[in-house]
């Protein structure tokens, strides 16, 4: 029994605010204070603007397709704050909100989506890896990353993040796997919205919840009630803390919701109804924090003109970034492949410099 | 002079002895790699003197093992891994070939892997299904890594080194059947690079050209052919990736004949793109379509009937044989 305990989670996700932003009993978990939760509402409701006006860009043809997190902002949010300075994010591309919250500069985040190049942001200066398409596979990078800074002695933690669909990947189980047996201090947060693409949640597992399948590797599990902001982020801090205290890894799994389809591209009428995704608008992360906040007076009109303008503000430098025409260079499709070209390589750019100058270009 | 005679193992084992001591950022694991020393000792006694951190065993996960090294290589480290066998990479084959090979095109050079990625391959020593495969086309298809195969213990020892210390991903290929055979082995004297390939054995009247485990048998038939007079020049590639289009070309040219010898099934193999390469460049200089002797394209046989997929020195006689020379 003994060895059992601390690893399975909680019998509900953990709250600490209603749906009306009433507090409720939070097991243990503690509220964060309002300097704090001020921030995460600044965060949130630039993740919100972020993901809205995103999705205004792939409408005028300026991106080519975005996967929003729109209802999920709370996850994206408690995923940036929860961070020291010195630890990693290791992101999706579901997650542009957080990897902006983490401080990268939008327009450089949205290289990939604008089709320029496929990361845009320099991983190393704000210790964000360039997101991942392919699902579970950056768990192991982030494993990977963390075990090097363990060799080191420093006490760097890694935040993972992936989806409920990405638990089926093999890569989802051999991080955890390895994570637990090398002891590496990394947060595997899964942001469980109930779709992957169109598959729903009860395809993807029989388990009784994402985070039992921590049980299996030793690696405690925590359920988290992922549109309470306040919640999200007290319990993502206290797994940032105790991973890197006891150094090992720390499974979270956030319930929440995907209020839009996949992606623009995909059309979410085929596979699930209104009546299901109806609900999940009452249990909005920015409205609940919002009520919280302001019942205390944390919140007033002026700071929320003022947080409200930030957003916009974002928003604006997005719009302006994107608009602005790139000309992607032909010749660096052949630098990067090696640190030295190869002579092959180096006669095949020189072949399509040939080609473009004849054409004019 | 610092020369010693060592079997290929040995000299990898010295390999990665030098380059753990050398460089603290060195790292070596996979599986049974640590007390063990590997199933073919390729890293005995590591773990025992650079201790447990150094040289690690780990979970049985082959895709976890490259995955953990790609996370280990952003965070400053240089990762050897070993895959146990040449089959027994497969799983690992998304993460080399969509992050391994890719993350430093993607990340516009910020993010370089030096990765190496051991992998003890090919067929001649009897082994049981899905322990013998010829798995470097994967690789060598992959833009982004290097492929590189040693037929010499000292071709072993300094182009491990080289690869450890290369700014990018090393599918480094060991030929099995090439493991236990000794020579003498020069620590001080430098090889030619990677991306060199080196004419073993001087020859005027066609070109052998074969890499790793086919390098002894194309030497073997060189010297058959010597003694019915006929003069082979043969070419050790040594990295299929890069290329030395120029080394081999100009054997290919000096002697207007060629076949190139793989164990590999030839059907989209590194053998084909050795023929169309050498084809397309030396087209006027040959006297004789470019012949391959490769593996038949089929599953790996059974200990029993592998010598029927082996290049052997028969078959390289036939090839050469049939290289038009009534027509000279």
């Amino acid at each position: 029994m003994a060895e059992h305990q601390g690893l399975l989670p909680s019998e509900r996700p953990l709250r600490l605010l209603d749906e009306m932003g009433t507090p409720v009993d939070g097991s243990g978990l503690v509220m964060p204070d309002h300097r704090r939760l001020l921030e995460a509402y600044t965060s949130l409701v630039i993740g919100r603007r972020v993901n809205d006006q995103a999705g205004a860009l792939v409408r005028q043809g300026r991106l080519a397709v975005y996967p929003s997190s729109h209802g999920q902002e709370a996850c994206q949010t408690g995923a940036a704050l929860a961070l020291a300075e010195g630890d990693w994010l290791f992101p999706t591309y579901r997650d542009t909100a957080a990897v902006i919250a983490r401080g990268v500069d939008p327009v450089e985040v949205l290289t990939l989506l604008k089709g320029d190049w496929h990361a845009g942001y320099d991983p190393y200066a704000h210790k964000v890896a360039p997101q991942a398409t392919p699902l579970a596979t950056q768990l192991l990078h982030a494993v990977g990353v963390a075990h090097a800074a363990r060799l080191r002695g420093e006490d760097t933690v890694i935040m993972a993040l992936c989806g409920d669909g990405a638990t089926s990947e093999g890569d989802f189980h051999e991080a955890l796997n390895f994570a637990a047996v090398f002891k590496a201090p990394v947060v595997f947060f899964v942001q469980n919205n109930e779709y992957a693409i169109s598959v729903p949640l009860a395809r993807q597992t029989a388990a009784p919840s994402l985070a039992h399948k921590g049980i299996g590797y030793g690696v405690p599990g925590e359920r988290v009630d992922g549109n309470d902001a306040a919640a999200v982020l007290a319990v993502l801090e206290r797994a940032v803390e105790s991973a890197r205290s006891d150094g090992g890894p720390r499974l979270v799994e956030a319930h929440t919701y995907r209020m839009q389809a996949h992606t623009n591209a995909d059309d979410d009428t085929r596979y699930r109804d209104s009546g299901e995704v109806d609900p999940w608008t009452e249990r909005d992360p920015l409205t609940r924090m919002e009520k919280y906040l302001k019942r205390k007076r944390v919140l007033t009109k002026a700071k929320q003109t003022e947080i409200a303008e930030a957003a916009e503000a974002v928003a604006a430098h997005m719009r302006e970034g994107v608009a602005r025409d790139t000309d992607p260079e032909p010749a660096e499709l052949f630098t990067h492949v090696f640190a030295d070209p190869t002579p092959q390589l180096n006669e095949q750019a020189a072949f399509l410099a040939d080609e473009l100058s004849r054409e004019g270009n | 002079m610092a020369t010693e005679k060592l079997s290929m193992a040995q000299a990898l084992n010295r390999a990665l002895r030098d380059s753990l001591s050398e460089d603290p950022s060195v790292y070596v694991f996979g599986e049974d790699v640590g007390p063990l020393g590997g199933v073919f000792r390729i890293t005995d006694g590591l773990t025992a003197e650079f201790g447990e951190d150094r040289c690690f065993d780990t979970p049985l996960a082959e895709s976890g093992i490259v995955g953990m090294a790609v996370g280990m290589a952003m965070n400053g480290m240089r990762p050897v891994v070993e895959m146990q066998f040449d089959a027994f990479a497969y799983p690992a084959f998304e993460q080399i070939a969509s992050h391994v090979a890719k993350t430093r095109n993607r990340t516009r050079g910020r993010v370089g892997l030096p990765i190496v990625i051991r992998v003890p391959f090919a067929g001649g020593i009897g082994g049981v299904e899905h322990h013998c495969d010829s798995s470097e086309a994967y690789y060598a298809h992959t833009p982004g890594l290097k492929v590189v195969t040693p037929a010499t213990p000292e071709d072993a020892y300094h182009l491990l080194r080289e690869s450890i210390a290369s700014p990018d991903p090393v599918v480094f290929m060991e030929p099995k059947k090439l493991y236990w055979a000794k020579e003498e082995v020069d620590f001080d004297r430098p090889v030619p690079a990677m991306g060199k390939a080196v004419v073993r054995r001087e020859g005027t009247d066609a070109t052998l050209i074969a890499y790793g485990p086919s390098v002894p048998t194309a030497l073997e038939a060189a010297e058959a052919a010597a003694q019915e007079g006929r003069s082979l020049q043969v070419v050790d590639v040594r990295s299929p990736v890069p290329f030395d289009d120029e080394t081999v070309c100009a054997a290919v040219r000096s002697t207007g004949r060629a076949v190139v010898i793989a164990e590999a099934s030839g059907y989209a193999s590194v053998a084909s793109e050795i023929v169309a390469r050498v084809t397309e460049r030396c087209f006027h200089s040959l006297a004789a379509p470019v012949r391959r002797v490769t593996g038949f394209d089929i599953p790996f046989p059974p200990p029993k009937l592998e010598r029927f997929q082996l290049p052997g020195v028969d078959r390289i006689l036939d090839a050469v044989d049939d290289l038009q020379w009534e027509d000279q």
